[in-house]
């Protein structure tokens, strides 16, 4: 799967390449340390901030694959918008309930093994299928090219997600009005 | 950079979700599992896309971000009725639909 491109290109960048992974290290674990906790803390609040930890990581991944578009977009919808709701959901619904005790162990057992097998199983497929697919960023994607297609080639999906997100707030407002 | 690092990371929080969603019993906390696995899938999209070379990928993730917000309102409404019905977002209770 190497083509002469990537080869010239691994050939010459090594420091940069050392950089790319010091850098993807640390976020990576910072971003699985904090999704855990996000879903094991037993206070919403907290899991809301670890929530925050987990997305800017995200977009920190986004900036090293080179596609600044979508790490922007990932900031200003998830950690400015939809932690914003969270946050007023978990206000509105006085949602402190302690969530962990009494019958939640045997839960915790089940769904921690689903969640080791499911990861043994996709950790089995990736290793097999990609072990050493190199991955070379020479330059990011240019905005122009993602619009580009936005509105030429997916503008019918680009309607659609309009009139969804569209229905999507009209559906919000009617299910949480009071009568 | 190898691809499968990027592959791995997407898997691993995919399963720390799925743990999420199924363990928790709080509505809000679900919708939040959620969100870990839809950007799982991102990370997964914008790195075959940057693998491909391709912006397909960049702009899949973007409806993805999209229709995440349209699913957080609607989840949270949902979740804010359960509140209002019951005095509780715990899932175990919200059973009336069970035979």
């Amino acid at each position: 799967m190497t083509s002469p491109v990537v080869l010239a290109a691994a050939a010459s960048g090594g420091d940069l390449f050392v950089a790319q992974n010091v850098f993807f290290g640390v976020i990576a674990l910072v971003m699985v340390v904090s999704a855990l906790r996000c879903v094991t803390t037993s206070n919403v609040v907290h899991a809301a901030l670890w929530l925050v930890l987990v997305l800017a990581g995200a977009a920190a991944q986004f900036i090293l694959l080179g596609s600044e578009f979508v790490a922007v977009t990932q900031v200003l919808v998830y950690i400015g918008a939809i932690i914003v709701l969270f946050l007023f959901g978990i206000m509105l619904t006085k949602a402190s309930m302690g969530d962990d005790d009494s019958v939640a162990t045997e839960k915790r057992l089940m769904a921690s093994l689903v969640a080791v097998l499911l990861a043994v199983v996709m950790g089995v497929a990736l290793l097999d299928s990609y072990s050493d697919t190199r991955l070379v960023i020479d330059e990011p994607q240019r905005f122009g090219a993602v619009s580009d297609a936005i509105f030429s080639q997916y503008i019918v999906a680009f309607e659609a997600v309009s009139v969804l997100l569209l229905a999507a707030l009209i559906g919000a407002i009617v299910v949480a009005r009071k009568e | 950079m190898i691809l499968n690092q990027f592959l791995l990371l997407a898997a691993v929080l995919f399963c720390i979700g799925v743990y999420g969603v199924l363990a928790r019993r709080n509505g809000i906390m679900v919708l939040m599992s959620v969100e870990i696995i839809l950007n799982s899938v991102n990370i997964n999209l914008v790195a075959f896309g940057a693998f491909r070379d391709n912006v397909a990928g960049e702009v899949f993730a973007l409806f993805v971000i999209a229709v995440a917000a349209a699913e957080v309102g609607i989840g949270l409404a949902i979740v804010l009725l359960i509140y209002r019905n019951r005095r509780s977002i715990d899932l175990t209770e919200a059973d009336l639909l069970k035979g």
